[in-house]
């Protein structure tokens, strides 16, 4: 019983536990994905993420020390964003031609999705920090919680908010695209990218390089537009 | 591939010090973006095939690199409990929307181009 002790607390300590369960629990919600034939509803992020937490909360271990091993996934997010730049100059020729008008459609749609979220809140009667913190949920984690700090609402609340926007949009997007009968896959990756930033931009990636790139692009310019514009807008009309 | 990392890795640090030191509000990594498209454009030329292999592996993967802070959800469970039906709603309904509208938006605005 002491040596399993032992070995439980060398599983604590070392970030190796935790670093293996979230590829194991990734290649798991991969196997899954194809189970369901790449159906988008079936969102890998999404299975990978109901794996771990439940089985953290069955083990009983806190979220805190689970994220001192798996910061080292998270670590790589950066320079995955700046990577974003590379398929964005590989097709550099196909979005200059546009550039101007996706950066029009990319500003409305965000202050768009602000609005309705926040209108949605505000009719069902959220408390004003719930409210605020649904405001920046389609924009990317680290500016998202920035801007929610200004705003008056609670940064990891948002943060989470943020995860499920861009789950939501990454699974029902591309069905709801359907239905609203957007073909053009430049404009299907600006409406994914702006409403679910890198996460719907990964889905966009994994099924067409134009998307991918345009929804990329998409992100980065609502991040931008809406750092600028959500606090300003913010407290000219709550003010 | 070592190159390829060191050059991603030099524009988030330059993209995270010109955040800090010029108060912007946009995060390092996506100034780190610019940064590397701009010199991309400035090259000229096609990027550097081991850049392309590198950027795909990690874009590849992008999901994955989501999933520790999405587990972070976790920790919200009493507040999502009281406040479900805003939040769900919000999230729900306000992403979908934006979608659509901003879907038909762009595909308006570009047709023909």
């Amino acid at each position: 019983m002491s040596e399993l002790g032992e070995i439980w607390v060398y599983l604590a300590r070392e970030p190796l536990a935790a670093l293996t369960a979230t590829l194991l629990a990734w290649l798991g919600a991969l196997r899954l994905q194809r189970l369901c034939r790449r159906h988008p509803l079936a969102n890998p992020v999404l299975f990978a993420v109901l794996i771990l937490a439940a089985g953290l909360l069955l083990s009983g271990i806190d979220y805190r020390s689970y994220f001192e091993g798996a910061q080292f996934v998270h670590f790589l997010l950066g320079p995955a964003t700046v990577a974003l730049a590379v398929p964005l100059h590989r097709q550099w020729e196909a979005v200059r031609r546009s550039a101007l008008l996706a950066a029009v459609s990319v500003v409305t749609g965000g202050l768009f999705a602000a609005a309705v979220g926040v209108g949605i809140a505000l009719a069902l009667g959220a408390a004003p920090e719930v409210v605020a913190s649904l405001a920046p949920r389609s924009v990317t984690t680290p500016v998202a919680m920035g801007i929610a700090e200004r705003i008056g609402g609670l940064p990891s609340l948002t943060a989470a908010l943020v995860i499920a926007s861009g789950i939501t949009g990454a699974a029902l997007g591309p069905l709801v695209l359907n239905l609203a009968r957007v073909e053009d896959m430049r404009a299907r990756g600006l409406a994914i990218g702006t409403a679910s930033h890198g996460i719907g931009t990964a889905r966009a990636l994994s099924v067409s390089a134009a998307a991918g790139a345009f929804s990329g692009l998409a992100m980065g310019l609502n991040a931008l537009a809406s750092a600028l514009l959500l606090p300003l807008l913010w407290h000219a009309l709550a003010g | 591939m070592i190159g390829a990392l060191t050059t991603l890795l030099s524009c988030q640090l330059a993209g995270e010090v010109l955040a800090r030191a010029l108060h912007l509000p946009v995060p390092g990594p996506v100034i780190g973006m610019a940064l590397l498209f701009t010199g991309l454009l400035l090259r000229g030329r096609e990027a550097p095939p081991a850049l392309h292999a590198t950027a795909d592996a990690l874009l590849g993967n992008l999901g994955l690199l989501f999933v520790p802070a999405g587990v972070g959800v976790m920790l919200y469970l009493p507040v999502l409990a009281r406040d479900w039906a805003p939040l769900s709603l919000g999230v729900l309904a306000g992403t979908l929307a934006a979608i659509a509208f901003t879907g038909r938006l762009a595909q308006r605005l570009l047709r023909g181009r």
